[in-house]
């Protein structure tokens, strides 16, 4: 067949074979020009499926790469350059691919920079060359080729900044330059529509991580796996095998193929977890691996649910590196002219794809590898010359001619390699010889071990002039490098290495490595003096080994500055192909060798990896959770437009029909405000923080935490508190509610809930160690509402009965407990609004009830629902500040609260606030404002200056504005320096510059509404005629998911697949691989024990529970009637499933003892299971659930997106999951998406 | 020595490109200078040729343990801005948006300030007051500013994430016309070429082990891996590690904490975003793309002390997350590299050019995130100190006293925790 | 990424814990002076290489924990609850598991 295609155009050929198809109607013929029959079984040429090219229809078999398609159908230019636009095709068989970087797919799907040679094809995979225009052949950009000599390393610093075309000076004429540079540069074109694809993170655990499935990753991983240890083998390829699958010589004496085969099944039946496709892209601390998993590239037609890659975060006590070598090409003229290729590449396209990529082959080599190939290639009927640069090797192999001392010198040909001009390397340097017909240079410049990866790791490689490579370095961590990554060449020796570093993990002798030696000629560059040659480097950034040279003459000689001004090593391939040569070119332009140059460090990622992948499930809606309150439903059925507040999203207007359509938030806000000061409103406020502080010392612990007393609060009352950071500034405010001796209700700001939470327990574990109290967040057992206005008292008396709600029983900072339904509540007469007002909570569950029951009676007495919007206004016209104004750049005195700040004790910050410049009287410090004229209107953010012009800070700003219904105008707070003191009554400007607004302002107190506090005390009776609704008998309890307590004829757990029909009472567990489902409700208690008590509140559980043995750390109990007693933490505890009388003995824990309180509707709690139960949860849990490390009976809490959930393993396959209430139905939704895509 | 221009480019490029000078000498250091500047990095560059330039001090020497531009000069996500608010930084960082106007002119190199503006997103009611107040203390401060709306931002870059399904909504933005981004390395260069040519010895390889004190405790020179190094004045500029030579020098513990601070660049892609886009509240995220077509972006902290020049995974996925809530089209777009920076990480969240307790010892640190942007400033008001024992109006509340006397400068609010700002 | 070894959970992901920066500063009594709290609140050693500090096991058992860490290498040496009580009891509650 030789002779057939002696001086073949391939692209000409391919041309015309492609039109002849166009004719025939676009149905691709199996005539593929460079295909011969293959003997591997890596391609299944008994089918043939089909691809298209720039538009072309092509044929393919199974088991291709777009790039071994490319080169059976004689496509040989598969792109442009990306600096000079010159014609590349494929370069390598590898990721280190400098050439064939191409655009596969179209719309949405269109991926740009697809390296053609790891392409894995499928039928109907569609790719376009990129960086040309018009056409690949008829390129305009290839002007820039001509120019090349102005357009060397580093040319842009040196121009267009000076005189401009248009006269103007500074930055401008840079940036008109730089819209054409911008268009010239970049390489393919994304898509500017949304990835349509879906992503994944997942999780998982091994003993050994095995990179690479050559004979050396093999051989470890099978050694591993058969003495016990849980092994994963990740291979980046769709085929495993590595080197082998390439492979004409035996290995062990064995074919390749057979030996790879028998090797695989022996994985198998180890039980290796086996994951091809798959990219090991980084290594971190800890021994923590990054991989990606290409899922569905490879599929025609994706199922559109189903995932497309998959990145996974693993850990391995060790991890063996069989990362293989890399082959360098030579530098020398037109090296990058398609055609031209690697040996190792040519060789493997021939093997492993039987693609022969030229029938007239010259093979130019320093090592033995080329001549490997040259036999392979002459074996297949190809006319073969052999270049071998060393002038004494071995006999020529069979059919090939061979000429010693030889190294080419600069490729002939246009858009494909026609021939090469060939050197010989004499005593005075290279000498131009002949010249030789060619469709094929298949070069071989020596072979660069893989160590990306451990020089992630921080480790230097070390140089080897025998390899003339570098070699990975030293390493303490457990990282073992095996094969070709260490410079093994031969078979045998590279499998009995992936051996030996299994055997040094399992502590065993390792066997000797026998290797002949071979020579490695060194050969980076072939020039001869007095011929410009274009030699590339780095061809995919277009270095020449001009740049090289420049940049030494310029002195960027460093290795970073080498790389930094040429770009060198910073293409896709990260330097896989040029790095060595580049370093060896300085190391000989400035004298030295090339260790002492020094080596570029390669970084995460290996190769590069989807963003979308790296973003996984996070993504649109479920990019954080949202936390929602119980109300959230009925407010939203109320007609609710909410807004964000940190994650939770809270009822912001209730916009009212009016006959003009709907109103609009300021309407909706300023109706909702009226309404309250006038009769009642009622305000969801269950996002504010909430707070168990318990135990003997908890009075003294508020009392350094705050700055005002609470030594002295006494039971059954509230008070307001403020508290500071230890720098002496404002951190947060709240309430504080005594429900018993040693048992505190505090409450935080909604944005403040978590850092005073963590602040709390920082003071209490680290600094105040002997102070016995227990700190519990309760927010999420606790549903807000505040209620407020001059019928506030009149809506809770109808709806709590068994409270008496009379001023002398129950006064203004008073607190009391009592039921609504039969529902616990919890009531304190406090205002945020200035207004005749309680707060009342109730169990979670019963939360939207108990919003319906207030609702109910607030309705016929002409109340209103508000939102944070009319809390903002109520709170604005009483002067009450919030984060606006305690924005943590504030003090107290600041924020107007200075008499709240104890002067008889110490208290956190109390050191620190005194500094001179925080008591300087000019500080910014509260007032209130109103538009000097009060028609007049302005905003937050606006700055308080004096009249006049002016330039800088001004003298203050508007933090807070709100229209108020009391006063008719609009008002705002501000921080003004001086404050009220020295500005009230005073005219002064807010001037808002980037809103286009000037107002004058007039500066009065901040309290600017009922000064006197004369509405926290009227009494107004329910007007005649109204009927208040009966209060309800019993509040029906919905669960976070939406379930509505108890089920009809309620089974123990109850699920469902989809959100919507949430009454569907079955479990469908069926057999699926994984389901969840959510359980009922049971009772959940917590105890904590002081230290050394933890032995008697440990009986007392046991006790209650009916247990006999107190769990261990990470362990759960089981007591009578299911009741489960889970260790939490070293000294908390949780009780699930007490009944009535036998929780007293746990909620009356004495105090010198430990402290306990209830949970129960605090947490939504989830039933898992299915055989792949384990790997759903670790779709999202970065937990070993492995079975000897998360057996049957442990407990553990972990972070899944954010939210602290907790998990225990009630069976080999079944696990219960307690989700923080509010986040319970986002977590859901992404468990149940998690578990649909598992089946 | 040369200048570089078109003309020359062309005259080199038809003789072969041979006549290239280097763009700095490679000296031998001297015995003794009037002033050196230890750390070479931007600032440290910028402070030897402003010290030069400005000054006339030239007996200058620049010392660097690596290769210029090794620390977090040459490992940034190069924007450039001077959208501050708090008094102290709105002038500082103006000044420096002056200078970066015309410094290709002034150093005669190319540093690519491409002023494309920077858009920074907010999501709520209270984000849009916010970046008001921002803008409008900009205004008033002669700094340019506009408040976007939804639809204006949608009009400049319609591929961002606009839908209902998005987690938080773009409700507008702020934005810096003026802003943008310049080529880190060569501003790094370009400094060095320039102070070279002043007469500035830019001396690599040669890390500072010691300081040397006279009998009054003033500093009045160096050790160093070449040898002693004496010197009038010492500038130190080392940002990454001024706690470790604060405290070499005898000046004690800082109150800066180190922490590294990913960054992360995608492959090459045709045009895709021409504006900086940024925003804050929840999560941290910041992304433009580079003349070369990459995609460069980052976000929050690794959040715990570190000296390593590398990240961890969770905050690689933390930052590819905001990725896609913002821009989704950039799903398929691939990471090609990600690497860390040692942050000088103050206690406010703002630097400090000041001098130090030690005579003769000048500090120039706790640069945070901002040290690229201010690289001009720096070693103008840095040189200024230096040369004159006083601060440079522009520079002069950036001083080191500040934390005790409380006048701390808190964009953020964040208090006195170093990684949170 | 940091594999944090909780004294309580075992070894997790730095992903579940809040940092809490440098353990071995000394907080001195409420009462005391200004330049103590100050020295206290702003001044950091800021170590280049062994660091002794403050995690808490946020998304776990929410323990404040000491751990030694490297700064440079991100070796961890050690890790023990920040209250010594709590410490006391895990060697207790281990032991019994050992017996």
């Amino acid at each position: 067949m030789a002779n057939a295609t002696l001086d073949l155009d391939f692209d000409k050929a391919a041309a015309k074979s492609i039109s002849r198809r166009d004719n025939a109607a676009g149905s691709p013929t199996s005539k593929q020009p460079g295909r011969i029959a293959t003997k591997t079984a890596a391609i299944d040429q008994s089918q043939t499926i089909s691809f298209t090219w720039e538009g072309d229809k092509l044929a393919a078999h199974p088991g291709d790469t777009l790039a071994s398609a490319l080169l059976a159908n004689g496509v040989r230019l598969t792109s442009r350059s990306f600096k000079y636009h010159r014609p590349r095709g494929v370069m390598s068989a590898g990721v280190e691919e400098g050439g064939a970087i191409v655009t596969v797919g179209e719309g949405a799907r269109k991926t740009p920079n697809t390296n053609a040679a790891t392409c894995e094809m499928f039928d109907g995979l569609v790719a376009h060359g990129q960086n040309a225009w018009p056409s690949l052949r008829h390129d305009i950009g290839s002007v820039n080729n001509f120019a090349s000599p102005f357009f060397g390393a580093g040319f842009y610093y040196k121009t267009f900044f000076s005189v401009s075309p248009f006269g103007s000076k500074g930055t401008k004429q840079w940036m008109w330059y730089e819209t054409l540079i911008r268009k010239a540069a970049g390489m393919g074109r994304m898509s500017r529509e949304p990835d349509p694809d879906h992503y994944e993170t997942a999780h998982a655990f091994c003993d050994v991580l095995v990179v690479g499935s050559g004979p050396a990753g093999l051989e470890a991983a099978r050694v591993a796996a058969e003495a016990g240890l849980d092994v994963i083998l990740a291979e980046q390829d769709f085929a495993l095998g590595g080197g082998l699958l390439s492979e004409t010589r035996s290995i062990e004496g064995a074919a390749a193929a057979g030996w790879r085969s028998a090797k695989l099944a022996a994985l198998t039946a180890a039980g290796v977890r086996i994951m091809d496709r798959t990219t090991v892209f980084g290594l971190y601390d800890g021994g923590v691996a990054g991989l990606v998993q290409r899922v569905s590239d490879h599929i025609s037609a994706p199922d559109p649910d189903s995932i497309r890659q998959r990145v996974w975060t693993v850990r391995s006590e060790h991890t063996v590196l069989a990362t293989g070598a890399v082959e360098r090409t030579i530098a020398f003229g037109d090296n990058d002219r398609p055609g031209v290729m690697t040996a190792g590449a040519a060789r493997t396209y021939l093997n492993r794809f039987g693609v022969m990529a030229g029938r007239k082959v010259v093979v130019a080599t320093t090592n033995d590898s080329g001549r490997v190939a040259a036999a392979d290639f002459a074996a297949a009927g190809a006319e073969v010359t052999l270049l071998d640069a060393r002038e004494s090797v071995g006999a020529a192999p069979d059919g090939v001619a061979q000429r010693l001392g030889f190294a080419p010198l600069r490729s002939l040909g246009g858009f494909g390699v026609k021939g090469v001009e060939i050197a010989r390397d004499t005593a005075t340097g290279w000498r131009r010889e002949d010249e030789l017909d060619c469709d094929l240079l298949a070069v071989s410049g020596g072979w660069s071990p893989v160590v990306n990866l451990l020089s992630h790791r921080g480790v230097k490689p070390v140089w080897s002039d025998e390899h003339a490579a570098f070699l990975p370095g030293e390493t303490a961590e457990p990282i073992h490098c095996a094969g070709a990554a260490t410079g093994l060449m031969d078979l045998d020796a590279s499998a009995a290495s992936g051996r030996n570093a299994a055997a040094t993990i399992l502590g065993r002798p390792t066997e000797p490595l026998e290797e002949a030696p071979t020579h490695v000629e060194e050969v980076y560059e072939v020039r001869v003096p007095d011929r410009k040659l274009k030699s590339f480097v780095d061809p995919q950034h277009d270095v020449t080994t001009k740049d090289i040279r420049q940049a030494h003459q310029e002195g960027y000689v460093s290795v970073e500055h080498l790389k930094r001004y040429t770009t060198l090593g910073m293409a896709n391939d990260q330097g896989r192909n040029g790095n060595v040569i580049g370093l060896a070119l300085m190391a000989e332009a400035r004298g030295i060798d090339i260790p002492d140059v020094g080596t570029t460090t390669f970084r995460p990622p290996f190769t590069p990896v989807s963003i979308g992948a790296l973003a996984g499930q996070a993504r649109g809606a479920h990019f954080r959770p949202l936390r929602r309150s119980p109300m959230d439903a009925w407010n939203l059925g109320e007609g609710a437009t909410m807004t964000d507040a940190g994650l939770w999203r809270r009822p912001w207007f209730y916009p009212q029909k009016t006959e003009d359509g709907v109103e609009d938030i300021d309407a909706a806000y300023i109706r909702e405000a009226t309404v309250v000061r006038e009769t009642v409103g009622l305000c969801d406020v269950t996002s504010l923080g909430k707070i168990a502080v318990q135990g003997p010392d908890a009075a003294e612990f508020l009392n350094r935490v705050y700055t005002n007393g609470f030594a002295k609060l006494a039971v059954g009352r509230a008070r307001y508190g403020v508290m500071l950071r230890e720098d002496g500034l404002a951190m947060d405010d709240g309430t504080v509610w005594r429900m018993a001796e040693h048992d505190y209700f505090m409450t935080t700001t909604t944005a403040g809930a978590g850092q005073v939470m963590s602040w709390l327990e920082l003071l209490l574990e680290t600094r105040w160690q002997d102070l016995r109290v227990a700190v519990t967040s309760v927010s999420e057992r606790w549903a807000g509402m505040a209620v407020a206005g001059p019928h506030a008292r009149n809506v809770l008396k109808s709806v709590v009965t068994d409270i008496d709600f009379e001023d002398e029983s129950f006064p203004f900072m008073g607190v009391r407990e009592g039921t609504l339904g039969g529902a616990l509540c919890r009531v304190a007469r406090i205002s945020f609004s200035g207004e005749f007002a309680y707060e009342i909570y109730v169990e979670s569950d019963h939360g939207a009830a108990m919003a319906a029951a207030l609702w109910d009676a607030a309705k016929p007495l002409g109340g209103v629902l508000y939102g944070t919007e009319a809390l903002g206004a109520l709170r604005i016209e009483k002067g009450h500040v919030t984060h606006s104004e305690i924005d943590g750049r504030t003090t107290i005195e600041d924020i107007g609260l200075g008499k709240m700040a104890s002067t008889k004790k110490s208290y956190v910050g109390s050191a620190l606030k005194d500094r001179a410049t925080l008591r300087d009287v000019n500080r910014p410090q509260l007032v209130g404002l109103k538009p000097t004229d009060t028609d007049d209107v302005f905003k937050a953010g606006a700055i308080l200056r004096r009249e006049g012009n002016m330039r800088g800070h001004g003298l203050g700003w508007v933090s807070s504005v709100t229209h108020s219904p009391a006063l008719g105008h609009w008002i705002g707070l501000g921080l003004l320096e001086g404050g009220v003191e020295r500005w009230e009554g005073r005219t002064i400007v807010a001037d808002d510059p980037a809103r286009g607004k000037l107002t004058k302002v007039t500066v009065i107190s901040p309290h600017m509404f009922d000064l006197e506090g004369a509405r926290l005390k009227p009494e107004m009776d329910p007007p005649t005629g109204v009927e208040l609704p009966a209060a309800p008998l019993a509040l029906p309890q919905r669960s976070a998911l939406g379930t509505l307590w108890p089920v009809q004829d309620m089974p123990a757990v109850r699920g469902r697949a989809e959100l919507d029909d949430v009454e569907d009472p079955n479990p469908q567990t069926g057999d699926a691989a994984a389901w969840v489902v959510e359980c009922a409700p049971k009772p959940l208690w917590q105890a904590t024990a002081w230290p050394d008590r933890k032995s008697v509140v440990e009986d007392a559980l046991l006790e209650a529970a009916g247990a006999d043995a107190a769990p261990k750390p990470g362990r759960l109990a089981i007591g009578e009637d299911d009741i489960k007693i889970l260790r939490v933490a070293p000294l908390v505890w949780w009780v699930e499933g007490l009944a009535e009388d036998d929780q007293y003995a746990v909620s009356q824990l004495s105090a010198e003892d430990g402290s306990s309180l209830e949970l129960s509707h605090g947490f939504t709690k989830l039933l898992i299971g299915g055989s792949r139960a384990a790997e759903l949860l670790n779709r999202f849990l970065p937990l070993d659930l492995r079975d000897e490390r998360f057996p049957v009976g442990s407990v553990a809490t972990s972070g899944m997106h954010h939210a602290p959930v907790t998990l225990a393993r009630e069976t080999a396959t079944s696990y219960a999951l307690w989700l923080p209430r509010s986040y319970a139905k986002s977590l859901w939704e992404m468990l149940v998406d998690a578990a649909r895509r598992m089946g | 020595m040369g200048r570089y221009s078109a003309w020359e480019i062309i005259k080199q490029g038809l003789t072969g490109n041979k006549g290239w000078e280097r763009a700095w000498r490679d000296p031998e250091p001297k015995a003794r200078y009037d002033a050196i500047v230890v750390g070479g990095g931007g600032h440290g560059l910028a402070t030897a040729y402003y010290l030069a330039k400005e000054h006339g001090i030239r007996n200058v020497a620049v010392l660097e343990k690596g290769w210029l531009g090794g620390g977090n000069a040459g490992r940034n996500t190069t924007i450039v801005r001077s959208n501050y608010m708090i008094p102290g930084n709105t002038e500082f960082y103006e000044f420096s948006l002056k200078i970066w106007e015309n410094l290709s002119q002034d150093l005669n190199y190319n540093v690519m300030m491409s002023q494309r503006g920077q858009i920074v997103l907010f999501h709520s009611p209270a984000g849009r007051d916010a970046a008001a107040r921002r803008l409008n203390i900009m205004r008033l401060n002669g700094i340019d500013g506009e408040l976007l709306d939804r639809e204006q931002v949608m009009k400049m870059v319609p591929h961002l994430d606009y839908s209902e399904n998005a987690r938080f909504h773009i409700l507008g933005a702020a934005y810096q016309p003026r802003a943008g981004t310049a080529r880190h390395d060569a501003v790094n260069w370009g400094f060095a070429r320039a102070a070279d040519q002043l007469g500035v010895d830019i001396i690599q390889n040669c890390e500072v082990t010691g300081f040397l004190h006279d009998a009054t405790g003033a500093a009045i020179g160096v050790q160093t891996t070449r040898g002693e190094i004496r010197a009038g004045k010492i500038g130190v500029a080392v940002a990454g590690h001024s706690n470790r030579v604060a405290q070499m020098a005898g000046v004690g513990r800082l109150p800066i904490e180190a922490h590294a601070l990913q960054a992360f660049v995608s492959e090459a892609v045709k045009p895709h975003l021409d504006y900086v886009i940024a925003f804050g509240g929840i999560g941290h995220f910041y992304i433009s793309q580079s003349d070369k077509g990459g995609m460069v972006y980052g976000g929050d902290l690794d959040m715990y002390n570190n000296y390593a020049q590398r990240g961890m995974l969770p905050v690689v996925h933390d930052v590819h997350e905001c990725v896609m809530q913002v821009m989704p089209s950039l799903g398929r777009a691939r990471l090609l590299r990600s690497w860390g920076g040692i942050m000088d990480m103050s206690m406010d969240g703002s630097p400090i050019i000041d001098k130090s307790p030690v005579e003769g010892l000048y500090l120039n640190c706790g640069w945070c995130y901002g040290g690229f942007k201010a690289t001009p400033a720096s070693g103008f008001c840095f040189a200024h100190l230096i040369a004159k024992d006083e601060p440079h109006p522009a520079g002069a509340g950036l001083r080191l006293d500040r934390f005790r006397h409380g006048a701390m400068i808190d964009e953020k609010g964040a208090g006195a925790t170093a990684w949170h700002h | 990424m940091l594999r944090i070894p909780c004294p309580y959970c075992g070894v997790r992901d730095q992903s579940e814990f809040d940092y809490g920066g440098d353990a071995t500063v000394n907080y001195p009594a409420l009462d005391a002076s200004e330049q103590e709290w100050f020295e206290a609140v702003y001044l950091r050693d800021d170590p280049k290489g062994p660091h002794t500090e403050l995690w808490r096991h946020a998304r776990g058992c929410r323990m404040w924990i000491i751990v030694e860490r490297n700064t440079v290498t991100h070796e961890i040496t050690g890790a023990r609850p920040a209250n010594p009580a709590h410490a006391e009891v895990l060697k207790r509650d281990f032991e019994l598991e050992t017996t």
